[in-house]
């Protein structure tokens, strides 16, 4: 009775709406999609479509920049806009208009007709946004489910190629699998602390002696989480989902939902201040970062390859969550911009090569590619130089924040088992530029040439790459002062 | 200091780079590629002579400074400058490329474009390396030449190419590692943190790092090790051979001439500059792995059927010279270390662009497969006797006074070193004089060779500028030597006290 009370009190009024403005204003393009698709001449459809789609995430990005100035708390405490959640909207905004931008050319080549797509990849986003300023578990969980639903759909679209539907209905079994484990860790924790609110879980976890449920809920929801950012002992389900997604889907959903992932992460772990955190994250960190790379040394497949390259990405950023929140948090955000940054890149490259029907994605195709076409060679080169962690590239500086945070918290082995595990990197990634450069061309024919959209996609991630490389301070600042933001109590 | 002076450096380093990037966008198949890389090497060659003509040569410490704030967290400053070492090493690279375009001009018929990019890209990191004064720009145009290096030996040699290039990749690369870890640790035992050479240095002499005692010694390794793959000192010289040899002759020539010196470059600047006790203490094994390097190249080198193999090994006799001058520890040694380097930069890539003339036209560096060219090629073999005899030390040429002010010092240190030394000098002129003679004296043996075309002129222009260096080098070496020698003094400084120390205990 109270509550009822309580609500009618609190009507939602036009500040509450305005704070969930990028949410709408995504929700609003995509439905908009999901109408016009079913109206417009299919074959004229899809650059429409897409036009519409890269349209509904650059307003987001607007919205979100004028957000950035009314910072607060929206529906009941459930949703907060800071300076943290602005960074993360921003970050997976930007990654779906650039994956927008790869994917009009890679439908056409694979004849997809669905303009679903543009608008799964929109909800999707939604979904991201909207964990990175929910504070609430419950609505984190709906966000979640936001995201992670389209996603599963998403890694189904080469629909005629079984290995695609094999990855669908993998990614969905155990994704939702994985859900289960997080929302049970939920119900444990409101058990523990009486709230699903993060700011009272962490008061009240501060407050005295934690209980022992407490743990319970949070490995738990550590084990949902680890699932959907693809950290060992989770990640058994990357390779093959990867390798069967459509090229821009995974470019898309090793980025954004990840940055999203990591966000509830990070205010999950220091916000709320979790209990037992050092060794799961410690554990974590160390295995995804050793699996990973030595999963990659043997692949051939370039797909299978990056997917390797991912869980082991996700380890190097693990090892900034089990640093202190002073400088760990700034650490794994900058990390998180710069690795979306080289990763979809690099995926974009991948599914312009790919060609009609993703034939062409194992090593050996990319033989002599930096003869048949050096500027797509040359683009994927700084990729993965930046991927190794070459200085002058957003690579570098974010391995140098995530070790030299674990340095400061005292995480000598994990530092010296993440700086050994970036030299085995290097020999994987050098191999494909090796592969690139100095063997000779199987297939003389010249690699088709780069139209607009995906010109403008490699533009900003080789931009956005080389920026956070020359120039760091200004994001780490900003990142270390949303951290300050996220830890002010 | 007018706005040249403060902006010279950054001229200097980034003229190159902007013409690669210029280079990008030039149509592929425009044949004025060449041309256009020559410009622009030619015109970073004539913007370097900016720094030797303005230079104030009684001064030591570091001129034409430049140091801004870059990057606040970590604290990395655009900071660069040189003294008498490094000016000379930036003038030698921007001497040399041009060279390179120049014997490049044909034998490099395939991604034309990529080669002149990538050989650009090379010259701007080469220059970084010598000029930059913050640990972390020095460590980031360290890697950086690896990368284009490595690319122009996979992607232009011949033979085992892949096999060589990812060898030399690997080798430099692990190498620097331990490198990475001293300048780290250096960043974060500094108090503010700082990666700033001068701060550095200052901070080690004053006592003011914590725990220093303890860690230099590894500290000193460190670094060290690093540089001596680069050298390459014995043992860690075996990338060298391979390298050199699967390499394209521009590729070869800053190899021998610019990229190992980078390694004894490194020895003056960091293992003398911030570890002088250290060195001292570890003078007596680098000394004797300077001498095996020293005699056991100059014996390889002996043996080599293969012209690029045996050029390649006499550089490691050669950089063994080097690293015996600097840990001599004398003014002499010193500032006959900073000589060979030079003067081994100029012959040697002198000696590999005759070879890949050679190249050109036999594809083959046999020496079997020649014999009695001088008949064919007359010029080419007056050339060829000139630079060889600068190599092996003639008086007046500009391979003795280096070799001789090393040996001098080495005997200043210690009797045996300047004898064992002094082999080397008779050693190479053995290995050097005898492949002259299978090569160009006798009778023609093979038919093939008769109608060999001699030097045209695009060959003799890049051969004479090297061949006019060292010949004024050998006859006027004071105007390279009075700048070298104020740089030489202060790095010497530290040691006078360290001897007083040890006298008054």
């Amino acid at each position: 009775m109270n509550v009822t009370i309580h609500l009618v009190q609190n009507m939602p009024g036009k500040e509450d709406y305005l704070r969930i403005l990028p949410e709408i204003v995504l929700a609003l393009f995509g439905m908009a999609i999901m109408v016009m698709d079913a109206l417009l001449d299919e074959r004229t459809s899809q650059r429409t479509l897409g036009t519409i789609a890269l349209l509904g995430s650059l307003t987001a990005i607007a919205v979100t920049v004028c957000q950035a100035h009314t910072p607060g708390y929206a529906f009941w405490d459930m949703v907060h806009v800071d300076a943290f959640s602005i960074f993360f909207h921003i970050l997976v905004t930007t990654i779906t208009a650039v994956v927008i931008l790869t994917s009009y050319e890679y439908m056409e080549v694979q004849q997809i007709r669905a303009g679903e797509y543009y608008g799964l990849i929109l909800f999707g986003a939604l979904g991201m946004c909207l964990m990175s300023s929910a504070v609430e578990l419950v609505l984190i969980f709906i966000a979640l489910e936001i995201s992670s639903i389209s996603t599963y759909i998403l890694a189904g679209f080469r629909r005629r190629a079984a290995i695609s539907s094999e990855a669908s209905v993998k990614y969905f079994l155990l994704g939702s699998f994985a859900t289960a484990f997080f929302l049970y860790g939920v119900a444990l924790m409101f058990g523990a602390t009486g709230s699903t609110s993060i700011t009272v879980i962490g008061d009240t976890l501060r407050s005295g002696v934690v209980p022992m449920l407490a743990y319970a809920g949070i490995a738990l929801m550590f084990v949902g989480l680890g699932f959907k950012v693809a950290a060992a002992p989770f990640h058994v389900w990357t390779p093959d989902v990867y390798e069967g997604a459509p090229a821009p889907v995974v470019g898309f959903m090793s980025t954004a939902p990840k940055a999203a992932v990591f966000a509830v992460l990070l205010r999950i772990m220091f916000q709320a201040d979790a209990p037992g955190r050092l060794w799961m994250i410690w554990a974590a960190a160390a295995l995804s970062m050793t699996l990973g790379n030595l999963g990659a040394l043997v692949q051939s497949n370039v797909k299978r390859l990056l997917a390797y390259s991912s869980i082991a990405h996700a380890g190097y950023l693990l090892v900034a969550f089990a640093a202190l929140p002073d400088n760990g948090i700034s650490a794994a955000m900058f990390y998180t911009a710069s690795y979306a940054a080289m990763n979809v890149g690099a995926f974009a490259v991948v599914s312009h090569f790919a060609g009609m029907g993703e034939r062409q994605v194992n090593l050996e195709d990319y033989s002599g590619l930096g003869r048949r076409s050096p500027v797509l060679a040359g683009t994927l080169t700084i990729f993965l130089l930046s991927l190794i962690g070459i200085p002058i590239t957003g690579g570098f500086f974010a391995k140098f924040y995530v070790f030299s945070a674990a340095l400061q918290a005292n995480l000598v082995w994990l530092t010296i088992i993440g700086v050994l595990n970036s030299a085995v990197g290097a020999y994987y990634y050098l191999r494909i530029i090796v592969v690139m450069y100095m063997r000779e061309p199987r297939d003389e024919a010249p690699v088709a040439p780069v139209p607009l959209g995906l010109g403008t996609a490699l533009t900003v991630s080789l931009a956005a790459t080389i920026y956070l490389g020359v120039l760091p301070g200004r994001v780490l600042e900003y990142a270390s002062r949303s951290a300050a933001g996220l830890m002010m109590r | 200091m007018n706005a040249l002076d403060a902006n010279i450096l950054s001229l200097v380093t980034f003229i190159p780079l902007a013409g690669a990037v210029l280079l990008l966008l030039i149509p592929r198949r425009h044949r004025d590629i060449r041309v256009f890389a020559l410009v622009i090497s030619l015109m970073d060659f004539a913007v370097s002579l900016h720094l030797p003509v303005r230079f104030q040569r009684t001064l030591a410490g570091f001129q034409y400074q430049v140091d801004f704030a870059w990057i606040p967290t970590p604290n990395i400053h655009y900071h660069m400058g040189v003294d008498g070492f490094s000016m000379w090493l930036v003038v030698l690279t921007t001497f040399l490329t041009p060279l390179c375009v120049l014997i490049s001009w044909k034998s490099i018929n395939d991604r034309v474009k990529e080669f002149f990019i990538l050989l650009l890209v090379l010259e701007t990191a080469l220059i970084g390396v010598f000029v930059a004064l913050d640990l972390f720009l020095f460590y980031f145009f360290w890697e950086a030449t690896l990368i284009p290096m490595a690319l122009l030996i996979g992607m232009y040699g011949h033979g085992r190419k892949v096999y060589a290039a990812v060898k030399f990749f690997l080798y430099t690369m692990i190498a620097s590692v331990f490198m990475l870890a001293a300048i780290l640790w250096l960043y974060a035992n500094t108090n503010p943190h700082t990666f700033d050479f001068v701060t550095i240095q200052n901070a080690i002499r004053g006592g003011q790092i914590p725990n220093f005692s303890a860690a230099a010694f590894w500290l000193f390794l460190g670094f060290f090790v690093a540089f001596a793959v680069k050298v390459p000192l014995f043992p860690f010289h075996t990338w060298l051979p391979d390298a050199h040899v699967e390499a394209p002759t521009a590729g070869s020539v800053l190899l021998a001439g610019v990229l190992l010196k980078m390694g004894t470059y490194g020895m003056l600047r960091f293992n003398l500059g911030f570890f002088p006790e250290q060195s001292r203490a570890n003078a007596s094994w680098i000394m004797v792995l300077a001498l095996i390097g020293i005699v056991y190249g100059a014996l390889v080198a002996m043996v080599q059927p293969n012209m690029k193999k045996l050029i390649a090994y006499s550089s490691i006799s050669h950089l063994g010279f080097v690293v015996l001058g600097i840990f001599s520890f004398t003014q002499a040694g010193l500032n006959g270390a900073m000589y060979v380097m030079l003067a081994h930069g100029v012959s040697t890539g002198a000696l590999f662009m005759l070879a890949g003339i050679l190249y050109e036209r036999r594809h083959t560096y046999e020496i079997s497969d020649f014999g009695g060219l001088a008949t064919p090629m007359p010029r080419y073999a007056t050339f060829f006797l000139f630079i060889v005899l600068a190599s092996v030390g003639l008086p007046l040429l500009n391979g003795f006074v280096g070799e001789f002010l090393v040996l001098s010092g080495a005997f200043q240190d210690r009797a045996i070193y300047g004898v064992l030394g002094a082999t080397g000098v008779i050693w190479s002129a053995c290995y050097l004089l005898w492949m002259y003679q299978r090569v160009f004296f006798g009778k023609v043996k093979h038919e093939v060779n008769q109608r060999l075309a001699d030097l045209d002129a695009r060959e003799r222009t890049a051969l004479w500028p090297a061949a006019a260096a060292a010949l004024i080098m050998g006859v006027a070496p004071l105007i390279w030597l009075n700048a070298i020698d104020p740089a030489v003094q202060s790095a010497l400084a530290p040691f006078s006290q360290l001897a007083s120390k040890v006298m008054g205990q």
